[in-house]
């Protein structure tokens, strides 16, 4: 095999990547995951519910695009743009979601809406103006298990609905569950 | 869980991580979006030694077509790319933006990737039941060089596949197959679920006589299975239509030549039953495609 620069693998990783707008230089253990390196950094708003994929309570932007931060690695982001529900905003600067959220009931106990947030905030990035049938394919995502969903639904709604030229045309629905019939 | 302590190494091309896999052995695990291999992790289920990070090798997002004009997309595409038609190559076709649609929800389907399901080769995967109905050819590189494997081939039991530990798939190449047409259907419990059933089925039809067909479960053995021996009766039957008896009986043939495991999901008989309404529907669904098509010329 040639001698050459190739990757070496290791434990520990050096990482770059932008975080909430700050460019963020550090070492992390190879199996560090995005969630625990955001948490690790303050940012608790990132919950930790199940730890395997399933509850979405730790979802995060990355490159615009929700994604769930205790299955992807933190050295995964390396060179990426990750955001987190502080960067959304906060008490005092409560993003429109937010307030819809607050103003709808879209919360009980909490736990799960910094995930619901973040997955909405991607979702409507993507695409603005989503159908209510769209909105209720991207929540089901997420578990909740104060609300019963339906003041969740309402909350995203309500935003599309207050700035319906918000953005881009409609697209075609994402999903065709053909079996329905 | 958190994953065990583990090493990283991201490899910047394919011949990169070939050697890196090369060199680590069976310890070694290839790493693409993790919607798969980070849960293992988490539930200590899997516990490699070394992962090989492929997620930045920028030749395995590619796609395009291939001599023999088959159209291929590189096998870091993700789901979510597919499901919304986004890859120039493989036009704007139907039946593949379905079964995407299908697969866990919109989170998984942004990070994981079709070489990821793919490889991973869970038996009610999405992409390898599709792969499998599609003609798909897998296409992989390792120490030996590059090969493609027909999907038929490729897929040998539970989890396991015909990749070489060396190994890793740089894309699938779906054929083009001028006159098929082509359809998807699955039943899960909830949206996002792994399905209990999947089928997708593909007639190569003329004027209503099914020339050849080709139809793939999921769901219902170790690993996605063909039924060759169903496809040769629906072979050179002329269908009436979407409601004709033939659909039925082809359907309930499928059903007949299965036999699915029992587990907490649902039990062997109710699979059956599945596989006979969906298979029943995804024929249906081809034959009006087909009357759709006819009906525009
Ligand atoms: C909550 C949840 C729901 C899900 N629901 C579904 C579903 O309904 N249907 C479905 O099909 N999937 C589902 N998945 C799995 C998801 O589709 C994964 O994206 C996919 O199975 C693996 O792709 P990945 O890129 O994430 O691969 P990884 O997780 O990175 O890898 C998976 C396996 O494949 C190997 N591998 C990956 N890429 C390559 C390659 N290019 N060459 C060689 N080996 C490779 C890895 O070594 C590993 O063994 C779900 C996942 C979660 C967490
Ligand atoms: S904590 Fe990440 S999905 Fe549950
Ligand atoms: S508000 Fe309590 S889990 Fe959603």
């Amino acid at each position: 095999m040639k001698e050459s620069s190739r990757e070496q693998s290791a434990e520990r990783v050096q990482l770059c990547t932008t975080i909430n707008g700050v460019e963020v230089a550090c070492e992390v253990d190879a199996a560090e995951s995005l969630m625990d390196l955001v948490r690790g950094r303050g940012l608790t708003g990132t919950h930790s519910g199940c730890e395997h994929g399933v509850c979405g309570a730790c979802t995060v932007l990355v490159d615009d695009r929700p994604v769930r931060a205790c299955i992807v690695l933190a050295a995964q982001v390396q060179g990426r743009t990750v955001e987190t529900i502080e960067s959304v905003g906060g008490p005092d600067d409560p993003s429109r979601l937010q307030r819809a959220f607050s103003a709808c009931s879209g919360l009980q106990c909490g736990f799960c809406t910094p995930g619901f947030i973040m997955l909405a905030t991607g979702l409507l990035r993507e695409n603005p103006c989503p159908s209510e049938h769209e909105i209720v394919e991207a929540v089901s995502s997420n578990l909740c298990r104060c609300t019963g969903y339906a003041s969740i639904v309402q909350s995203i709604a309500s935003v599309v609905e207050a700035d319906p030229d918000a953005g881009a045309p409609a697209r075609p629905p994402s999903r065709e569950r053909t079996h329905e019939a | 869980m958190k994953a065990p302590p583990i090493s990283y190494a991201a490899a910047e091309s394919v011949e990169e991580a070939v050697a890196l896999l090369t060199e680590h052995g069976d310890d070694a695990k290839v790493l693409a979006g993790g919607q798969s291999l980070l849960p293992m992790l988490n539930l200590r289920l899997a516990q490699p030694g070394v992962l090989v990070d492929i997620g930045r090798i920028e030749e395995l997002r590619h796609s395009g077509v291939t001599e023999e004009g088959g159209r291929l997309c590189g096998s870091l595409t993700t789901h979510r790319e597919l499901e919304m038609g986004a890859v120039p190559s493989l036009g704007d076709v139907a039946v593949l933006r379905t079964a995407a649609s299908h697969i866990g929800h919109l989170p998984i389907r942004t990070q994981g990737t079709i070489g990821g399901s793919i490889a991973h080769a869970d038996s009610a995967s999405e992409w390898c039941v599709l792969a499998l109905a599609l003609d798909a050819v897998i296409h992989v590189r390792g120490t030996g060089g590059a090969r493609r494997m027909p999907a038929e081939s490729f897929f040998h039991g539970f989890f396991s596949t015909a990749l070489e530990p060396d190994e890793i798939i740089t894309g699938i190449e779906f054929p083009v197959t001028g006159s098929s047409s082509a359809n998807f259907e699955e039943y899960a419990r909830r949206s996002g679920d792994f399905a209990i059933v999947a089928s997708a089925v593909a007639l190569d039809l003329r004027e209503g006589r099914c020339e050849s067909a080709r139809i793939a479960l999921g769901g219902v053995a170790g690993a996605p299975i063909r039924l060759p021996e169903v496809e040769r009766l629906a072979e050179g039957h002329r269908f009436a239509g979407p409601d004709d008896e033939a659909v039925r009986e082809l359907a309930h043939a499928c059903a007949e030549a299965i036999d699915p495991p029992s587990d907490v999901h649902a039990s062997s008989t109710y699979r059956k039953r599945l596989t006979e309404v969906l298979v029943s529907r995804a024929v249906a669904g081809c034959l009006r495609h087909d009357d759709s098509e006819g009906g525009r010329r």
